[in-house]
């Protein structure tokens, strides 16, 4: 080592020059920085690296040549799709809002659209950091909703006419379970675990029984057992609506799962916290809304929206009780004559369709982390 | 055996406020059990509006489970405590009411955060005193200016050293003017050099008159501060005298032993 580089101690012995940043080294930053870290960096990720170029070869060019190049979307019939050999969009194209609406009547297709911009409108907005008025938003949406939701569905007043509920079918039908069953099964889960958690006995017994029921029984056996044992609690005559036996059952088996995920929640918040708060003079549900919750559901979204994804793709058990929701709908298409043979694409759109917006749930969920800070030191 | 020393301070560096008469905290024939574990035996403490006491003693005593039941963190099995007149039962009413009097200031910190160090401030007052937010912001300013920390008043928790942690810890118990505060090893989880800001603090408390309770190994503040200091091992208080008297002359050959081996 030269003298040069060497502090001169002798000349400035208390000031203390920090030495300069220098730019780090080429093939440690940049594409080649990271195929180098990622891709090449030891003699069995080489392997695997050229390895996985190979199987990408042979996978990937036969699924763009039968997704694209060679498949068909023009026209209104079969013909063209016997011909080319390739994939047949044009049986999605033909049945694509059926797949959506159902047998939703065309005419009244607008009822649906604007129920769901109801929700997802007010919801968008509460995400944006900087509006105002956003109690009266959340508000909305957790009780006047529901109701105008619907009554708008349903129709039977002034002009709109009456749609039976066994007529909502399709992928509207599998977002209205969907959405009631997130929205409704996460308050119920936060009120399960904190009363599971609770000192009084015979409360914290009924939220163990409960949950543990639920979670001891598959959700075709809760929906098997709200279709058939709901009825028998009901006064001579009346009869609930098929739909809603589906809504309770999705709901209460999603809010068992949440209970337990929010109770993981709770438990990792440091006991100091439920003592500060105490130690203040607040009361339990007011540590609980300003100190616990917002910290314990931080700590599970990972979970809470893993949870959300998976009742998404449950819905669709509900065709078992004889409800007509999108994989079903493509059943009975698939079954169609007319469209022998081409069944699997029906089931490929909806992979795809479900691909869509369980990744934006992710991806939404990250970025709610992301904005949260969930990170941020204890 | 428990001495019972008179609370007048008459060393030269005892601050000059008076003792008054009312009584802050009155403890008879307290008893605790953790299960089988007799953690607190025979408690007799009388504490007077102003009284700065300070209780050492090696881990396990019980320090931290005495004070803690002052504010019902925890229950007290047999005897009685009565904090500011008000007797301490299981009516949450009551349990409350105490709370709202007694400011505690915990070993670690226990600071909330997900909120700014302003609203960590404003939170009991707001929505346990019922006051209007801008009011208990700015009162909230005040105390943070008095701890000297008030430039950090947008910050997060996280983003603070121990010793700042600690001094919005001691604001945030300020900011519901409360008569009694209990300090529960403050300064033992921070490193030497913060460990000073915070003893400052609570000098500069101590001087405004705060009736105190200050569970903590810091023997110079005891000195300093302290009308009384209270010995305690294995869940009795063994001794019990003024500073200057208690370190000098120690009465009961355990406190002698404790005294050895920490005053070095």
């Amino acid at each position: 080592m030269s003298d040069t580089t060497m502090r001169d101690y002798q000349s400035d012995p208390l000031v203390h020059t920090p030495a300069p940043d220098l730019p780090p080294p080429a093939t440690s930053v940049g594409i080649i920085g990271w195929m180098r870290n990622n891709l090449f960096s030891s003699p069995m990720n080489s392997l695997l690296t050229v390895l996985g170029v190979v199987a990408l070869y042979y996978i990937i060019p036969p699924i763009v040549n039968w997704a694209i190049v060679d498949a068909t979307i023009s026209g209104t019939t079969r013909e063209g799709c016997d011909a080319a050999g390739g994939a047949c969009w044009t049986f999605i194209k033909v049945r694509f809002w059926l797949f959506i609406y159902g047998f939703y009547p065309e005419g009244e297709w607008w009822r649906i659209n604007i129920t769901m911009l109801l929700f997802f409108g007010p919801l968008l907005y509460c995400l944006i950091e900087t509006t105002p008025g956003k109690k009266w938003v959340v508000l909305f949406l957790c009780i006047p909703y529901w109701p105008i939701g619907g009554a708008l569905l349903l129709g039977g007043f002034w002009g709109m006419p009456f749609v039976d509920t066994t007529q909502w079918s399709g992928f509207s039908l599998t977002l209205i379970i969907a959405v009631t069953g997130i929205s409704f099964s996460l308050p119920l889960g936060i009120l399960l675990a904190l009363g599971r958690r609770s000192d009084l006995p015979v409360l914290r017994m009924i939220c163990i029984g409960f949950i543990e029921f639920i979670r001891a029984v598959p959700l075709i056996s809760i929906l098997f057992m709200s279709t058939v044992i709901l009825p028998l609690f009901m006064p001579e005559g009346v009869t609930f609506d098929k739909l809603m036996r589906a809504l309770i059952g999705v709901t209460l088996f999603s809010a068992a799962y949440m209970a337990e995920t929010v109770r993981g929640g709770l438990q990792a918040i440091p006991n100091g916290q439920y003592e500060a708060a105490d130690a203040m003079g607040l009361t339990y549900w007011q540590s609980m809304r300003l100190i616990v919750l917002p910290q314990a559901l931080k700590i599970v979204i990972p979970a809470l929206v893993s949870s959300f994804i998976g009742l998404f793709k449950d819905t669709t058990l509900v065709l078992i009780i004889g409800l007509v929701d999108l994989v079903s709908m493509i059943q009975s298409s698939g079954a169609d004559i007319a469209w022998a043979g081409y069944a699997p694409h029906g089931y490929v759109f909806a992979a795809l369709l479900f691909f869509v917006f369980c990744f934006a749930m992710s991806r939404y969920s990250m970025y709610l982390e992301d904005k949260l800070h969930t990170g941020h030191k204890r | 055996m428990s001495d019972s020393g008179n609370g007048s301070g008459n060393g030269a560096d005892q601050p000059k406020f008076e003792i008054g008469q009312e009584t802050m905290v009155q403890m008879d024939g307290v008893h605790k059990w953790y299960g089988q574990f007799h953690v607190l035996k025979d408690i007799n403490l009388t504490v007077k509006h102003g009284e700065r006491i300070v209780i050492c003693g090696p881990s396990g005593s019980g320090k931290s489970t005495l004070i803690r039941c002052i504010n019902r963190l925890e229950e007290h099995q047999q005897g009685s405590i009565s904090v500011d007149g008000i007797e301490l039962t299981n009516d949450l009413k009551k349990i409350d009411e105490i709370r709202r009097e007694v400011g505690m200031v915990f070993q670690h910190f226990n600071l909330f955060p997900h909120l700014t160090v302003l609203e960590n401030c404003a939170l009991a007052p707001i929505w346990v005193r019922k006051m209007a937010r801008a009011d208990a912001e700015e009162e909230a300013m005040t105390f943070l200016t008095r701890v000297q920390i008030a430039d950090q008043a947008l910050k997060f928790p996280g983003q603070l050293s121990g010793g700042q942690q600690q001094r919005v810890a001691i604001a945030r118990s300020l900011c519901m003017n409360p008569k009694i505060m209990l300090f529960d090893e403050p300064t033992s989880a921070l490193d030497p050099e913060m460990i000073k800001e915070v003893l400052e603090v609570m000098v500069g408390l101590a001087e405004g008159g705060m009736t105190m309770l200050c569970v903590t190994h810091e023997m110079g503040f005891a000195r300093q501060v302290a009308n009384r200091v209270i010995f305690m091992d294995g869940g009795e208080i063994i001794e019990e005298n003024e500073p200057t008297e208690f370190f000098t002359n120690p009465r009961n050959e355990r406190t002698q032993l404790f005294l050895s081996q920490i005053l070095h």
